[in-house]
């Protein structure tokens, strides 16, 4: 009954029964992975995750030894060199970067000696170190004739010696030192946040969905009070009592900050603990504290890291906004936020003294977000791939 | 009867981190008009995938049609652009898939899930719309059909919400209804009902039925023709008949003998040893080798050729060539081969 | 079969609170024995409180009424923590979701020893490599398999793991909580089967709870059929099958799809309509034939009785 038509006649020998020497019916051919090492995987093939890992390495070393690569201290007033332009060695011979040590603007007027004029008057009278470049001659009208003026600030003070780097604040001190010295307060706040995220959050949440029943319920009711409390509220109440600073900000955070992480946890333990993994161990006599500990952390460990870094920016800004608002870090200290707000006061005179600040308080917050959520996909069984 | 749909070698392939899983390795098959398919196999072994190629909703990018055509009335739908396609699975070819629950949208009530296909599809007005819903929600027989119109999906109990999804899928009439594994998460007594349904809207609209399922109880109820597949291929196809009361395939007499009949006790169920082939390296030869207890020493070696066994039948094994040793079936898949009811007199079913 | 109780279920009553009005009575007033090294079959759809009274019988849930007597020990009472110990050694469970029942951060290794380090059954790190190296073969499955974690295996050999957990305690009674309705056909003939060895070797007695019914009669000495929170027919299997009375029975027996076209062409399915009962007598769980219990009213009893006798 067989009517097969292929080449290759298969041998007659072969038509034997098989001796099965071993059971292979049973093997598993992939190499044994573990769930972290295929988590591993798949963060690191993930791009954008792995820069924003190594700007962030970067960005903490930075803050940590920035502040020491030249000789500003982070209070070093001196009017006399207040709101200097950027100037850095080698670079100031670029043009386009801003860092050659001059101010420039535009300025109008009826004539090209009006607005020259203006210039001068703008620049401290310095007239001899202010190149002027006509844009257009004018015509009598008001503000028709327009210069160009450069100023060379470094030279007028007689300071072609120094460098800062990122100029100097209206005191006259390095941005450079501050805005590295701000970003350690403002990094320091966000582990803080983190750690009282990980630490009261993890465990509130934890205790409240594991026992479940009228624990979780008063819990649950604590936690909504809780939520209902602006933060900004909490900090006023807070400067009744103490000065502005760190720890005020870190008081209000562990009074509130937390209860994102708590719900998160709390969720997450509900839905891990009617697993049927944990009634197995219940039915194996497994303690509470050891289903906790075995099964119930390393489940939920993943939305935690996860919830972590995304905790992170926001202490950041909140850090920022409370100081950018007057509440937060007070001076002498300064932190981006801080720095923020003093360039802001500034900003379209000299912009470099809110440029950096801003740009780099966006790259902190934004590589812990790409971090997150490289870390969320990692986490994720359907992305192991 | 005109072939409807023909399938040829089609395979399908997912790109993965560690390699490329080979899902469907080479399968044909064809479906005529009026008839219901049924495509057998455990999980993994390519029966979903297939239907999915059918379809052309492969998760991508990860999933491919490898080689081969996919003839739906002569002509070649793997070519097709997304809109033709779309148009396709709306009017012509729709699916029931696995659980009800998922399959409708929850914030949307049922009436208007129905009705929607209809008016994008088949260009009705919305009052000729919700008349012909009230019909189909009758047909696939949901008491009350004007009030339950009205309701969410999950108003409506597991059963119920499997004949809407029923009702979704028929609404453009289709010439092929897709079911892939409907009534697995469904109760038995409303598995029963959902089977029934199939079959009566069969007889009405005369559409063509490719229903997947791993239970052949399901599918002795359901099917004209059936195919199994294991490790992504058609181990054995043919009718109903051929493969319940003549399997030819080891494989096929495992399936039957992993089923207990009702009226004896066997010590131990005929059952397939082991567990599925890693489809990422299929292993030489014939992939169900490993399990096979029949196995022969070319099956390490060689795939087997689809042997034909009569016009509608063929099947996949060696043990069909000329010079293979006889090799009868076991002795309880035999005595299965008889009929599971024959072997009670209750044959007309209960009282 | 006169044989010693391992398991009375008496009066089991387990009700689940909805918010403050609404109860959910998913256990209502059940009772059942179980002997020793029979299978006791629990069949019954979705919802019906199956795997509710499995639960409560190994003290997952505290029981709302009623008792449960495991080898003359009631398992509600208040116990102290080597009692505990002691009960979830002999009593212990195989669960219905091979996806979730298995601890995914943990080697295979360490989920089978789990229980042998809870009762410290090992004597040293070699003695539990070698017990949960043996209970990987008594399920078919290798000592290799030993270091991986359990997204690795197939559903088939998850379950399997799962029953080597159950095992490593050296429990007598397993409550199997729809062991294998996860699983593809071919692949539950493979549990079944273990299950049964493993029955026959080490003299266990099961609580095989399961909606599929065909499997049901094939594992179970007896069965009980239950629906919406009540026992509502208890027999041995084959008279079960040859004899249901009740007529939810029926009906899930009609509904039982057989891999034989000829049958099925031609088969009959009846249908269960809960309001043609009786509703001026609140039925009753009554012994019709020996053996054989049915819930039924006074009338319903009596013409059960008839149906029997004329057979």
């Amino acid at each position: 009954m067989a009517t097969n038509h292929h080449n290759n006649e298969p041998p007659k020998e072969l038509f034997v029964p098989h001796e099965r020497k071993e059971d292979t019916s049973e093997q598993i051919s992939k190499p044994s992975r573990s769930f972290f090492q295929d988590a591993r995987r798949t963060f690191f093939k993930n791009k954008a995750a792995v820069l924003s890992v190594i700007l962030m390495i970067i960005i903490i070393i930075m803050s940590i030894i920035g502040p020491y690569f030249n000789d500003y201290g982070m209070d070093d007033q001196d009017l006399s060199r207040a709101k200097m332009p950027p100037r850095a060695p080698v670079l100031e011979n670029v043009p386009f970067l801003g860092l050659e040590g001059t101010l420039q603007s535009n300025f109008r007027g009826e004539t090209v000696e009006e607005a020259t004029e203006n210039a001068v008057m703008r620049y401290d009278n310095a007239e001899e170190y202010i190149d002027i470049n006509v844009l257009s001659e004018g015509d009598g009208s008001d503000d028709s004739a327009e210069v160009e003026a450069t100023y060379n600030i470094y030279e007028a003070k007689d300071m072609q010696d120094q460098y800062f780097w990122l100029g100097t604040d209206q005191l006259g001190r390095d941005q450079w030192t501050r805005i590295w010295l701000g970003t350690r307060v403002s990094l320091i706040i966000a582990f803080v946040a983190a750690a009282i995220d990980l630490l009261i959050g993890v465990a509130y949440g934890g205790i409240s969905g594991y026992y479940g029943g009228r624990v979780d319920n008063i819990m649950q009711r604590i936690l909504e009070i809780l939520i209902g409390i602006p933060n900004l509220v909490v900090i006023f109440l807070l400067l009744v009592v103490l000065e502005p600073g760190i720890m005020s900000i870190v008081l209000a955070l562990t009074i509130t900050g937390w209860t994102g992480m708590a719900r998160i946890v709390r969720g997450e333990v509900l839905k891990q603990k009617n697993e049927e993994y944990v009634l197995a161990a219940r039915t194996l006599g497994q303690s509470n504290g050891k289903i906790i500990r075995k099964h119930l952390m390393p489940n939920v460990a993943g939305i935690i890291i996860i919830n972590t870094m995304f905790t992170i920016p926001s202490a950041i800004f909140f850090e920022a906004f409370l100081s950018f608002i007057g509440l937060g870090i007070a001076p002498p200290e300064a932190s981006l936020g801080a720095l923020i707000d003093a360039g802001f006061k500034v900003f379209r005179l000299y912009p470099y003294m809110v440029l950096w600040p801003a740009i780099l308080i966006s790259v902190i917050m934004i590589t812990f977000n790409l971090i997150g959520d490289g870390l969320r996909d990692a986490f994720d069984p359907k992305m192991h791939k | 009867m005109s072939k409807l749909l023909e399938v040829k070698d089609l395979s399908v392939a997912f790109k993965t981190y560690s390699g490329e899983v080979q899902a469907v390795r080479g399968i044909d098959f064809d479906l005529k008009k009026g008839e219901t398919l049924a495509i057998v196999g455990e999980s993994g072994s390519g029966k979903s995938v297939t239907t999915k190629a059918i379809t052309q909703l492969l998760p991508k990018p990860q999933g491919y049609i490898k080689t081969g055509e996919i003839l739906f009335e002569g002509e070649d739908i793997t070519k097709y652009t997304t809109k033709q396609m779309q148009k396709l699975r709306g009017k012509d070819i729709s699916t029931v898939f696995q659980d009800p629950m998922t399959s409708l949208n929850p914030t949307m009530k049922v009436g208007k899930q129905i009705a929607e296909g209809l008016i994008k599809h088949r260009k009705m007005s919305k009052s000729q719309a919700k008349d012909k819903t009230i019909e189909l929600l009758e047909l696939v027989g949901i008491p009350q059909p004007e009030t339950r119109l009205n309701q969410y999906p999950h108003q409506f109990s597991g059963g119920m919400r499997q004949r809407a999804v029923v009702a979704i899928a028929l609404a453009c009439n289709p010439k092929i209804l897709i079911a892939d594994e409907p009534t697995t998460a469904l109760d038995v007594t409303i598995q029963a009902q959902i089977l029934e349904l199939m079959k009566d809207i069969q007889r009405e609209m005369d559409s063509a039925i490719i229903f997947i399922t791993h239970d052949l109880g399901v599918v002795a109820n359901v099917a004209d023709r059936v195919a199994v597949m294991y490790a992504g291929k058609i181990v054995e196809i043919g009718t109903a008949d051929d493969i319940f009361y003549n399997p030819k395939h080891p494989y096929t007499w495992g399936l039957l003998g992993s089923m207990p009949t009702l009226d004896d006790d066997e010590e131990e169920l005929f059952a397939i040893p082991g567990s599925p082939p890693d489809m990422l390296n299929p292993p030489k030869g014939d992939a169900f080798a490993p399990r096979n207890r029949f196995a022969l020493e070319i099956d390490t070696q060689m795939e087997p050729p689809m042997f034909k066994v009569s016009d509608s039948h063929y099947a996949a094994t060696w043990l069909l060539h000329e010079h293979a040793p006889k090799i009868e079936p076991p002795e309880s898949v035999q005595r299965r081969m008889q009929g599971f009811a024959s072997m009670d007199d209750r044959k007309d079913g209960e009282e | 079969m006169e044989n010693e109780k391992v398991l009375e279920v008496k009066n089991l009553q387990k009700h689940f609170k909805l918010g403050r009005k609404s109860v959910v009575k998913a256990v209502n007033d059940i009772s059942f024995d179980i002997y020793k090294g029979e299978t006791f079959g629990l069949v019954g759809e979705s919802g019906c409180g199956k795997s509710t009274t499995g639960r409560t019988i190994i003290r997952l849930h505290d029981a709302t009424g009623g008792d449960v007597i495991f080898n003359n020990e009631n398992v509600h009472e208040k116990k102290s923590k080597k009692e505990l110990l002691k009960l979830n050694r002999k009593m212990q469970m195989i669960f219905q979701d091979p996806s979730s029942s298995l601890n995914p951060k943990m080697t295979v290794m360490d989920i089978v020893a789990e229980g042998i380090d809870i009762h410290k059954l090992a004597k040293n790190e070699e003695d539990r490599k070698q017990r949960v190296q043996e209970l990987l073969e008594t399920v078919g499955l290798n000592k290799e398999h030993a270091t991986r974690f359990p997204h690795e295996f197939s559903g088939g050999q998850r379950q399997r793991i799962g029953i080597a957990r159950a095992l490593a305690v050296e429990p007598d009674f397993i409550i199997a909580d729809e062991p294998i309705s996860a699983l593809d056909v071919s692949i539950q003939a493979q549990v079944v089967n273990l299950l049964r060895r493993l029955q026959r070797d080490q003299n266990l007695t099961y609580l095989f709870i399961a909606h599929d019914l065909s499997m049901v009669k094939y594992i179970s000495d007896r069965i009980g059929v239950m629906y919406f929170g009540n026992m509502v027919e208890l027999a041995e299997s084959d008279e079960l099958y040859r004899n249901p009375l009740h007529p939810y029975t029926k009906s899930l027996l009609s509904a039982i799809p057989l891999p034989d076209p000829d049958y099925e062409r031609y088969r009959k399915r009846v249908s269960y309509d809960p309001t043609g009962h009786d509703t001026t007598e609140e039925p009753e769980f009554r012994e019709v034939t020996p053996g054989h219990w049915v819930r039924c009213t006074t009338k319903e009893f009596e013409q059960y009785k008839k149906e029997l006798a004329s057979k």
